[in-house]
This record gives structure tokens, sequence and C-alpha cells, in this order.
């Protein structure tokens, strides 16, 4: 009963703890975005909030909850409420079975450094990150505006085409690890990230991902100058706060994807391992950003060639060298 | 080849945006750093007086005509000793789009364009400026121009003192 107790509480102050850096990660984020993107461009960004801007996430925060929450005319009105909850639940909770340090040693017992360390945990990840397509398309569907269902469908579409691409560039990586969990995944790369063993993986699952947030160079579901906002264009106030923190969830999930996969995930000399493992996330979602600052849009033409002719034939062939590989180096 | 310079294409801008974000900013801070406007900014329109500390407007009405949005109105007046003035001029800056035109069109430099921007706000009532909020005591752009100097029917100075002006000729010495 006490065991029980002990362990119940230490899994409630991860979680906790989890839920709150996540969160507030990613609110930064959103201020780092704004921060960064503005340099690029020769601006300043926000900066008027606090000391450097930094309450300009609870200043947001503050507005969003003071708007109006509108529901248009004639909307699917459950659908509509539900669907930005479900675009931030699914990448919260695709966190669980990120592993962001080794197990720790706490009151004599080992308290592995990961909310729930599933066998099958990329399994997990890639089911997730599917059903956060749902958020999209039914929030799309249930506006009744043709920009929103515009958007809808396209997210749809974009994120089918790269799940296969992300799904298959991740297969080299299972096959090198020989294992579906993330924590043993992280394990294997003790001498060398993944990142350097299998660089047309990397990229390709880089490339992915980034099509997967939906962001710039890929970011044709919320096109603004043609679709207004895409998917979340009829929401409002906190609603619209949901999607987008969702958006930056998102973003921090898939950074520790690739982190986890191909970075070496906690590995890092000198430095404690959650401080590699936040460092080497921030690094990704850098990048992330500053290809927002970067890259024009694809047209959407252009995204599904590249999708379909460019990257998944490449994570195929790519597939069937690693395999290869290894047989041969497994027979000599 | 074409894949080459694709991939040149791609690449090559995200060193143009690293590049940039470490450059300073071009932001001016408004509220604590302003920039020195330029000597011909056409902000805050002003009535400027003449080296005596005359005022120059003669109230022709040429500016009230040029104002393209109807925003000057005036009432004529004229002095004991023959000098016109406006009785009441009454500029509605909440109408103004300061073009310039009032100033290109005044024959005694008196409208001017100023620089002072910072002219906002919520009560249009308080935009519509009158007589005594326009006049400046100084000569704005051409400090020493004194229409009266050049032009006149010997209001300023007896007649003939004029800058580029003869005295009258006696029609007597004259004669044949």
């Amino acid at each position: 009963m006490n065991e029980l107790l002990i362990t119940l509480a230490l899994v409630l102050v991860k979680l906790l703890l989890i839920f709150g850096v996540v969160l507030s990660l990613a609110a930064y984020l959103v201020l780092a975005e704004r921060r960064i993107l503005a340099r690029m461009q020769l601006r300043l960004g926000p900066n008027r909030v606090g000391f450097f801007g930094l309450l300009q996430p609870l200043a947001d925060v503050i507005k969003l909850l003071t708007k109006e929450d509108t529901v248009p005319d004639r909307a699917d009105r459950f659908l509509f409420l539900v669907a930005p909850g479900l675009a931030a639940v699914t990448a919260l909770l695709a966190f669980a079975v990120v592993p962001f340090a080794p197990p720790l040693e706490i009151f004599g017992r080992q308290l592995p450094m990961v909310v729930c360390d599933l066998n099958i945990g990329i399994l997990y990840f890639l089911g997730l990150s599917s059903l956060a397509v749902y958020g999209v398309a039914l929030g799309g569907w249930a506006s009744n505006s043709k920009y929103a269902l515009l958007g809808a469908i396209r997210g749809l579409a974009q994120l089918i085409s790269y799940e296969l691409s992300m799904g298959l560039s991740v297969v080299p990586v299972i096959l090198s690890a020989r294992s579906f969990s993330l924590t043993d995944i992280v394990v294997a790369q003790d001498p060398l990230p993944f990142a350097i063993v299998h660089p047309v993986a990397f990229l390709i699952f880089l490339i992915s991902v980034t099509a997967e947030s939906k962001r710039v160079p890929f970011d044709i579901p919320e096109a603004e100058n043609e679709l207004v906002a895409g998917f979340h264009t009829e929401y409002s106030g906190m609603r619209f706060g949901l999607f987008f923190v969702g958006e930056y969830i998102n973003m921090i999930i898939l950074g520790s994807m690739v982190t986890v996969l191909f970075l070496g995930g906690w590995h890092g000399p000198f430095l404690p391992p959650v401080v590699w493992f936040t460092g080497k996330v921030l690094a990704v979602s850098f990048v992330f950003i500053w290809v927002r600052g970067t890259l024009p849009r694809l047209r959407y033409d252009q995204l599904m060639h590249f999708g379909w002719k460019v990257l998944i034939p490449l994570a195929l062939v790519n597939v069937l060298a690693t395999g290869a590989i290894l047989l041969w180096l497994k027979g000599s | 080849m074409n894949l080459w310079r694709d991939i040149r294409g791609t690449v090559h801008p995200f060193w143009v945006t690293l590049r940039n974000m470490l450059r300073t900013p071009v932001t001016i801070e408004y509220p604590e750093e302003r920039r020195t406007v330029s000597p011909r900014c056409r902000a805050r329109i002003v009535l400027t007086r003449d080296p005596q500390g005359e005022e120059r407007c003669v109230a022709c009405y040429l500016c009230s005509a040029a104002c393209p949005v109807d925003c000057i109105s005036m009432q004529a007046a004229e002095r004991a000793d023959g000098r016109r003035y406006a009785a009441w001029f009454r500029i509605n800056f909440s109408r103004c789009i300061f073009c310039g035109l009032c100033a290109e069109a005044c024959p005694t430099l008196a409208i001017q364009m100023s620089g002072d921007y910072e002219m906002g706000s919520r009560d249009l009532l308080k935009l519509v400026a009158e007589k005594e909020d326009l006049l400046i005591d100084g000569g704005g752009r051409d400090n020493e121009y004194d229409f009266y100097r050049h032009a006149g029917i010997g209001v300023g100075q007896v007649r003939g003192a004029g800058d580029e002006e003869n005295p009258p000729a006696d029609f007597r010495s004259n004669l044949p």
C-alpha cells in the first residue's frame, strides 16, 4: 500500500513537472519565435511587457481569455468547441513516451525519467501525431466556412502524405536500435547519434516533421494570403489560443522526437543529461524558427510532388539500403 | 547543373537570415527615442511672423482655395493702416491631409508646414486649431523674408522703399 502510494506520488510529481515545463516552454517558444523572427527581419519584436518582453506570454493569455468566444452561425457546435482541445491534448499526450534523462535513483528505487516507457513508443508517437490531424480536420469542417474547410482538407492531405515519409525515415533508426522503445533507441546512440549514422533519414525526418507541425515552408493549411487563417479562421479567444499553443507544444514534441531519434537524446559530455536534452530540443526549435524566417511557402502541388515523388521514394530506398548494409555487417 | 543551383538557392538564404539576425535592428523605439525629422517634413501647420513680429498672413484665401479637403477657413479684415489680416483663422486638423498645398500657395510665406507630428487626439474638437494656436513667434523656414519689403502698396513702408522697387517717378519732372 505504502509502496504504491510513493510510486503514485512520484508519477504525479513527474507528470506535473512535465506538464508545467512543456506548457511554459511552449509559451516562451512563442515569444522566442517572435523575437528571433523579428531580429532576422531587422526588427526588435515584443519587448514592452516586462523585462525584455518576458511577460509577453502572460499578457497574450490574458488578452486571449478576455476575448469573446464566438461560434459561427450554423456551425457544428459540439465539434467546433471540442476540436481545439483535441489539437492541444494529442500534442501533450505524445510527450508521455519521450525519455528526457536516464533513470534516476530516488529513495532506493529506479525512477525512469519518462512518463511511460512503452515498448512500442514510436508507434504510439506516430499514432498520436496522426490523431492530431483530427483537431485540424474537425475544427475546419465544423466551422461552416469555406476557408476553414479548405484549410482542413489541405491539412489532411498534407499530414497523410508526410506521415508516410516520416514513418519510413524512422525505420532505419529502429533497424539499428533493434527496438521500438524510445529509451532503448537513446541508449543505442551512446557513441554516435543516429543523425551521423543515418544522415538521409535524419534529413527526411526533419523535413517531414516540419510538414507535420504545419510550419512555414509547409504551412498551406493556414496559408494566410489565400485562406485567411486556414482551419482556425473562425476561432477566437482561448480556443484559437489552444490551437496556437497546440502548435507550439507540437513543435516541442517533434523537436524532442528529433532529439531522441537522431541527436542522441540526453547523451553529451560534461553537462547533466536533462540540460543536454533541453538544449538539443531548443536547438531543433531554433532550426524550425530559422526555417520559418528563411523559406517561402510551397505551393500546394509542389508540396504534394515533393512528398510523394521525392521524400517517400528516397525514404524507401534508404530503408532498403540500411537493411542491406545491416545484413551485410551481420553476415561478415 | 539545375539541381545544384536549387540546393544552393535553398541553403544560401539560411546564411542570409542568420547574418541579419546578428545585425542591429533598425527599429526606433518611439516614445524613448525620436528621429530628427527632415527639414522638409510636412506636419502641423503654423502661421509665421515677419521680422518685425507682425503676422505675415494677409488673408488672401489662397491657402483655403488650394486646400483639397477644405480644412482652412478664415475671415479677412483690414487694419487702419491698410494692412490686411485674418480676423479669425481656423484649420481643422482632423481633416488636414498634410499635403502642403496651402504652404505652396501662400504668397507671403505665412502658412508653413512644421516638423511637429505629435498631434493625435481622441477628441476631434481638440484638433480644430484657431489662429492663436497656429501663430508662432518666429519666421519659420525663411526667417528674414518680409513680404512688404518686396511688394505691397506702401503699407509696411513708404512708397518706393521696397527692395526691388524704384521710387515713384515724379510725373512733373518726367515731362518733356
